[in-house]
């Protein structure tokens, strides 16, 4: 201990300290405030760096999959409209071909009932002209058989020939 | 006075000689036991040591 | 390229300003003296600060010359008294100055008369007056020559993230270091909240520590931490930051413990209490001690080659002496790094919030 306090020299000290607080001013201002700041920033940089990659990584995965999802939708929207529009072609066919058969029935219909009309109408005046041609032709045919009697009785007698073999 | 001095101031030594060689061998074991964990023990024992020493000096520079 | 040239020119203004002189003593080639006690003082003499920055002696035929530069001697004894250590001549002379005579004597300027006589008391004990000494010593010199260092690398490493992220030069290798002190040592001590405010004492004084532990590994000698006066400095601050820093938990924790008895709390305060002094105090120590420990150890080991002076010898202290500064290498950076830890410790207990009442 004795030698230890004759050892300490108080000029030493003063010195010691002065320059010692002297250089940890100087080294904090022009060093090792520069140098840790810098590998501070360097650090954070990196750190920013790395996470923004994660981020891109993790949006590149999400816009992947999102991609994915719209081309499926897609997929089914066209296999939807695909559909559909099937659909509705067959039902325009379907509608096209119902409509058309029932008109035609009804043209038909009506065609032939005009026809039967028609043909009941002048098979009614045919017999109608007939009916009286055969009157006019009877009522000459009297007209001229009956001027004599001769006839008259031939004919009757005629027809009781006739009458009598039925 | 002096040699009961250099006697006690010996017996210090011994007794710091002993303790940081027993803060070595531990260290080593635990080293040993768990190698993922050497920093910090190594730290640890520096540490322990260094404290085990300034007693031993300070014993030395009483005599 | 600048930091070459900054270095060069440093280098060979040094040798350009080196000044050399003969000392006044004649070689003692009569006496023989105990090689022992010579290198025992030889040691001593570097393990000791110094008024004059001494590389080398050499001996010629009349004079022992000794090749070093002069540093200030600045005294405050009645006011500041200025004056180059050249005149001292290594003890050798009485300096007057000012109608005063100042003496070196075992590495301390103590006030004398003409003669230069030192009284001492029954103990052996100096008498003299010593005047305040605040001189620039050679280890004044040592870390004035660390913070130009400290300030030319670490101004040149913040000055190249300016352009890029990434440092040039030897920011390469020091980055990892200045992260691991704050990742490893300020981050998990301290906690997230709060480690800002310590980094800049934390990093200042780990690497001001190791530069000046590597200082005294090479052959211009004596070492900074070698001194109390430097390790206690340190010491010092690392209270002072902690003290002011210390948040009211920290006092909580001092003064009235929570979670014991009364009569407990009474007990514990002037131990707590005692308790922060201590830790400086052992940082200071162990600082001081595991340098000096290193270095009395290698230098001894060393002046065996003196002692056996045969080739076993030699070589056998030049291998062990190898070892050893490959030891005292990692106990450099090892010691930088403890006081840095146990500072940063430090720190953490004061700003540590107890938000768990016990």
């Amino acid at each position: 201990m004795e030698k230890l306090l004759n050892d300490f020299s108080i000029g030493l000290f003063f010195w010691q300290t002065l320059l010692f607080v002297i250089l940890v001013f100087f080294l904090r201002k022009y060093a090792w405030k520069p140098i840790l700041n810098a590998v501070e920033e360097r650090e954070e940089g990196i750190k920013n760096a790395l996470d923004s990659a994660e981020k891109a990584k993790e949006e590149m995965e999400n816009l992947n999959a999102d991609n994915e999802r719209i081309l499926a939708e897609a997929r089914l929207e066209r296999d939807n409209l695909l559909r559909e529009a099937r659909e509705i072609k067959n039902n325009i066919i379907n509608e096209a071909k119902d409509l058309a058969n029932t008109e035609a029935d009804k043209i038909l219909t009506s065609a032939k009932e005009q026809i039967n009309n028609e043909k009941m109408k002048a098979v009614t005046e045919l017999k109608n002209s007939v009916a009286d041609l055969s009157i006019d032709m009877a009522t000459m045919v009297l007209k001229s058989e009956l001027k004599d009697a001769n006839k008259q009785k031939e004919l009757v007698s005629e027809a009781l020939k006739e009458a009598e073999l039925n | 006075m002096e040699i009961p001095k250099i006697i006690g101031a010996g017996l210090v030594v011994i007794g710091a000689g002993i303790g940081i060689g027993r803060i070595g061998g531990s260290a080593m074991e635990a080293i040993a036991r768990q190698p993922e964990a050497t920093g910090k023990i190594q730290t640890a024992m520096l540490i322990a040591a260094a404290l085990i020493e300034g007693i031993g000096f300070a014993a030395l520079f009483a005599v | 390229m600048k930091i070459k040239t900054t270095i060069l020119t440093l280098v060979f203004s040094t040798f350009l300003s080196l000044y050399s002189f003969a000392g006044e003593s004649p070689v003692n080639s009569t006496v023989e003296r105990d090689v022992r006690v010579e290198y025992g003082e030889f040691k001593n003499h570097h393990l000791l600060d110094n008024h004059s920055f001494k590389l080398f002696k050499y001996e010629t035929d009349e004079k022992t010359k000794y090749v070093s530069f002069p540093l200030p001697i600045i005294l405050w004894d009645n006011g500041v008294q200025t004056f180059l250590s050249s005149r001292f001549y290594f003890g050798k002379k009485v300096v007057e100055h000012n109608g005063s005579f100042y003496k070196l004597y075992h590495n301390k300027i103590y006030k004398t008369d003409k003669l230069g006589t030192i009284n001492y008391d029954e103990n052996d004990k100096v008498l003299n007056e010593m005047p305040l000494d605040f001189s620039i010593t050679k280890n004044v010199v040592l870390i004035l020559i660390c913070l130009v260092l400290m300030l030319v690398i670490f101004g040149r490493m913040a000055k190249s993230y300016k352009n890029n992220p990434i440092p040039t030069g030897i920011g390469r290798l020091l980055e990892p270091i200045v992260l691991y002190i704050r990742d490893d040592i300020a981050r998990p001590n301290i906690g997230e909240k709060h480690y800002k405010r310590y980094m800049s004492f934390l990093l200042t004084v780990f690497f001001f520590i190791w530069i000046v532990n590597l200082f005294g590994l090479t052959p211009i000698g004596s070492n900074v931490t070698n001194n109390i006066a430097v390790t206690a400095s340190l010491a010092i601050l690392t209270y002072l930051i902690t003290t002011f820093t210390a948040n009211k938990s920290y006092w909580g924790h001092i003064f009235w413990m929570p979670g014991v008895p009364v009569p407990m709390k009474i007990l514990l305060a002037p131990i707590e209490l005692l308790g922060t002094i201590i830790k400086p105090f052992s940082l200071m120590i162990r600082l001081y001690a595991n340098i000096t420990a290193g270095h009395v150890v290698l230098m001894s080991i060393l002046g065996l080659i003196f002692i056996f002076k045969n080739l076993l010898g030699g070589t056998l202290s030049f291998g062990l002496a190898f070892a050893l500064s490959l030891l005292e290498l990692l106990v450099c950076a090892l010691q930088a790094y403890i006081f840095t830890m146990l500072s940063a410790l430090y720190f953490g207990s004061a700003v540590e919030e107890h938000h768990d009442e016990h």
